[in-house]
């Protein structure tokens, strides 16, 4: 019995000095608010791990960030709402930036972040008035909104109408919750501008039985499809298109619904179907050249690996970039490699991602350069179509990174900021 | 015919087809429920797990390859390439009665004679397990799943149908999933061979001795626990069917598992101990829930109610008939 109890106090004790000396020598805390289980895990596990990997690879490669380690806690959310709240108010202390992978989440965040002075990243999703960095000083979205990528899916519909969609129909397939009402606003300026009669079809999580909504969409016939989707409602909404023999190549997805995930199950069905993207797939930059060789050939790739250079791995690794920059930069904005978490938050305003950064961070090509500002914490608001190849089992990239209806887009960011502000009883700044 | 009509027709049709797709779900809850009283909550997962397993079994994936990989530095993902789909089923039925087994050695083994609540209780532990168990064996990616059943619009339906609309009218004919069909097929032989299998054979009738009176079943020398296992099995069979249907809608993931939630009003609707009551409420929710969505969704802001409105359905109909419509009336001597 002695013995055993010795086994156990030996244990707790090498568990407790190997977790303290763990956070001793990693200096700069990145925790991650992730999905490995549950509804929405096919999604959440290959972000993750792009993040895990860029991660350690910076570590390996680097010796971390100006010498100083990354620390990079888990924390799983199961994409809830609620949970996400508890696991950023048990990782909070010293943090530099929290990703919180969920616009609902992120809602929740963003008064916190802002009272307790701590980075919200959200990169391409999130509350798009917060790129208006006068009103949020502590949230980013870059490098493009929820606002931009309805208007550029409006725009890539204009372009293959001949710049005409009078009198045309344009239904939107969205998640039932913050993220999917999202570009709602957006999409009902835009059809009063163009002419365009837009429905509404909101599917409720998670989305397994859409069968309804794709019926209306059968009889009503709309010109094309929007989708801002996420988890299984992305695979039905691809099959049931699909079995009703709506034409793929005018359903168009958010940057959240055009995973390999989304449209393998629909198999040849899915051929034609695209979505906005603002990061290319494929596995041959610079980037993952260094991951092989730093993180995967030492048998350390996060979970199996098998998610290397798919469209959400890729997106994880650009997420992951953006926050490390933004610690390089505020690294040497304060000239030390000890930055506070308020350091951070400078260097994130600062970032300047342009095409030779980029390059030199092994990400050529990758996407389109960026940099924030004081008032502009959204990027450069570009975003290009990608098309689904069932055959080869490929996304293409079928258009340039475009720019949405920025007159109409900023119009409405500076309307929901200011009234955010004027609730908030926030003060503007960057004056 | 007019539009209007066909189109309501269509509606129905469909209403119908998904509550197949619900009512397989629910086949196990009744099976479960009337053998032995207890509400299986982790049947939703059973589906879930046998479509883990069917495509881990066709596709050669080595069970909990993460973890041996991981604590053996070994690098395995697969034994083959492919196995043919007969056999990929035989294996998956056949660890599907091997779980059963094991869920009465360790679970239901401990907990007889305790409160029903108790036994509901550990039902969503085993859910919980069950779910952490198949994502550690298979994994957590979505997979496609492909048995050879044929999905997509019926070509034949459509054009058939096309032309009974009023000539000059915007009408596409009519529209049917093909995988709804033969789902609608699957279980109408599910039920028929359960029903023959329980009227017809020793085993049935032991069965439905123990789902009227476990004492007096006991008293006649049937055993408790053969009858449990069995009724476990066969409710894991009948969640690898619902597995397969619905996982190849959608692909097999980890959402499968909330098609359970689908199946409670199911079941409020047609009755915890009634298999053909678990058809019939499946059916009207499906019917109930297409018809909300089309024809009066249109009038709620949020919309979205081909998901709650079954429960609505089921709430009301809790107030006037709450043993369902096939289940046994609720008497309470004192």
């Amino acid at each position: 019995m002695r013995i055993k109890q010795l086994l156990i106090g030996i244990t707790a004790s090498v568990i407790a000095i190997s977790s303290y000396v763990e956070i001793a020598i990693a200096d700069l805390k990145f925790p991650m608010l992730v999905y490995r289980t549950g509804a929405y895990a096919p999604n959440g596990i290959p972000n993750a791990d792009g993040f895990v990997d860029y991660y350690k690879m910076i570590n390996a490669r680097d010796g971390g960030i100006g010498g100083e380690k990354i620390f990079h806690p888990e924390c799983e959310t199961g994409y809830k709402t609620q949970v996400g709240v508890e696991c950023y108010e048990k990782n909070k202390k010293d943090a530099m930036v929290f990703q919180p992978m969920s616009t609902g989440i992120t809602y929740q965040l963003i008064p916190k972040a802002t009272a307790d002075g701590v980075t919200v990243y959200s990169t391409g999703y999130g509350r798009t008035s917060a790129a208006n960095g006068k009103v949020f000083k502590w949230i980013f979205n870059a490098p493009v909104t929820y606002w931009d990528g309805a208007s550029i899916a409006v725009r890539h519909i204009l372009k293959n109408n001949f710049g005409n969609i009078k009198g045309k129909k344009i239904a939107l397939v969205y998640h039932n919750s913050a993220y999917g009402k999202e570009p709602i606003r957006t999409l009902q300026t835009l059809s009063k501008k163009h002419g365009f009669k837009l429905m509404l079809l909101p599917v409720d999580h998670p989305g397994q039985e859409q069968k309804a909504t794709w019926l209306k969409i059968r009889k009503a016939r709309p010109d094309n499809v929007l989708m801002w989707g996420w988890g299984v409602m992305n695979q039905v909404a691809v099959k049931s298109a699909a079995s009703i023999k709506f034409p793929m190549d005018k359903f168009i997805g958010i940057w959240w619904s055009g995973s390999e995930n989304d449209v393998l199950p629909a198999g040849q069905g899915a051929h034609g179907y695209k979505s906005l993207t603002f990061n290319a797939p494929g596995d041959s930059y610079q980037v993952h050249k260094d991951i092989k060789k730093y993180v995967h050939d030492k048998g350390e790739a996060s979970g199996d690996g098998s998610h290397f250079g798919t469209v959400l791995y890729n997106r994880g690794l650009f997420q992951a970039m953006v926050q490390v920059e933004a610690a390089v930069v505020a690294q040497k904005i304060h000239g030390t490699s000890k930055i506070t978490p308020a350091m951070y938050r400078d260097g994130m305003e600062a970032v300047n991602l342009s095409a030779k950064r980029m390059e030199e961070l092994g990400f050529k090509d990758f996407a389109p350069p960026f940099k924030n500002t004081c008032e502009n914490h959204g990027g450069s608001g570009l975003a290009a179509v990608q098309q689904w190849d069932a055959k080869a089992k490929k996304w293409n990239m079928i258009t340039e990174y475009m720019y949405g209806d920025s007159d109409v887009v900023q119009k409405l960011i500076a309307e929901d900021s200011s009234k955010y502000a004027a609730e908030q009883k926030i003060a503007e700044r960057c004056n | 015919m007019s539009v209007e009509l066909l189109n309501f027709i269509e509606t129905v049709l469909n209403g119908l087809m998904s509550g197949v797709m619900y009512s397989l779900v629910a086949l196990g809850f009744v099976l479960i429920f009337k053998a032995s009283g207890v509400f299986n909550f982790a049947q939703g997962v059973f589906a879930l797990f046998a479509a883990l397993t069917l495509v881990g079994y066709q596709t050669g994936q080595v069970p909990f390859a993460h973890l041996i990989n991981e604590l053996f530095g070994t690098n395995y993902h697969n034994w083959y390439a492919s196995m043919p789909n007969f056999l990929a089923i035989i294996l998956t039925m056949i660890t599907m009665i091997a779980l059963a087994w094991i869920i009465e050695r360790l679970v239901l083994k401990h907990l007889v004679n305790q409160d029903p609540i108790i036994l509901f209780m550990a039902t969503i532990g085993l859910a919980f397990a069950l779910e952490g168990v198949g994502d550690l064996m298979w994994g957590s990616d979505v997979k496609v799943l492909d048995v050879g059943i044929p999905s997509g619009g019926s070509v034949w339906l459509e054009e058939a149908t096309i032309g009974l609309a009023a000539e000059g009218s915007d009408y596409y004919g009519m529209y049917i999933d093909v995988l709804n069909v033969w789902a609608t097929v699957i279980a109408v032989i599910l039920v028929i061979t359960l029903a023959l299998f329980s009227q017809y054979t020793k085993t049935g009738r032991a069965l439905r001795a123990v789902a009227d009176d476990h004492q007096a079943a006991l008293s006649v020398g049937i055993s408790l626990r053969t009858i449990w296992i069995l009724v476990w099995a066969i409710s894991g069979f009948i969640a690898m069917v619902a597995g397969i249907m619905w996982g190849t809608e959608s692909g097999v993931q980890f959402s499968l598992s909330l098609i359970a939630l689908k199946a409670l009003p199911v079941l409020i609707l047609g009755g915890f101990t009634s298999i053909p009551g678990a058809i019939i409420g499946g059916l009207l929710i499906g019917v109930g829930e297409k018809l909300a969505e089309i024809y009066i969704g249109g009038y709620f802001e949020t919309g979205a109610l081909e998901n709650w409105f079954a429960y609505v359905m089921a709430l009301v109909f809790l107030l006037f008939r709450p043993q369902g419509l096939f289940g046994d009336k609720i008497i309470e001597r004192v």
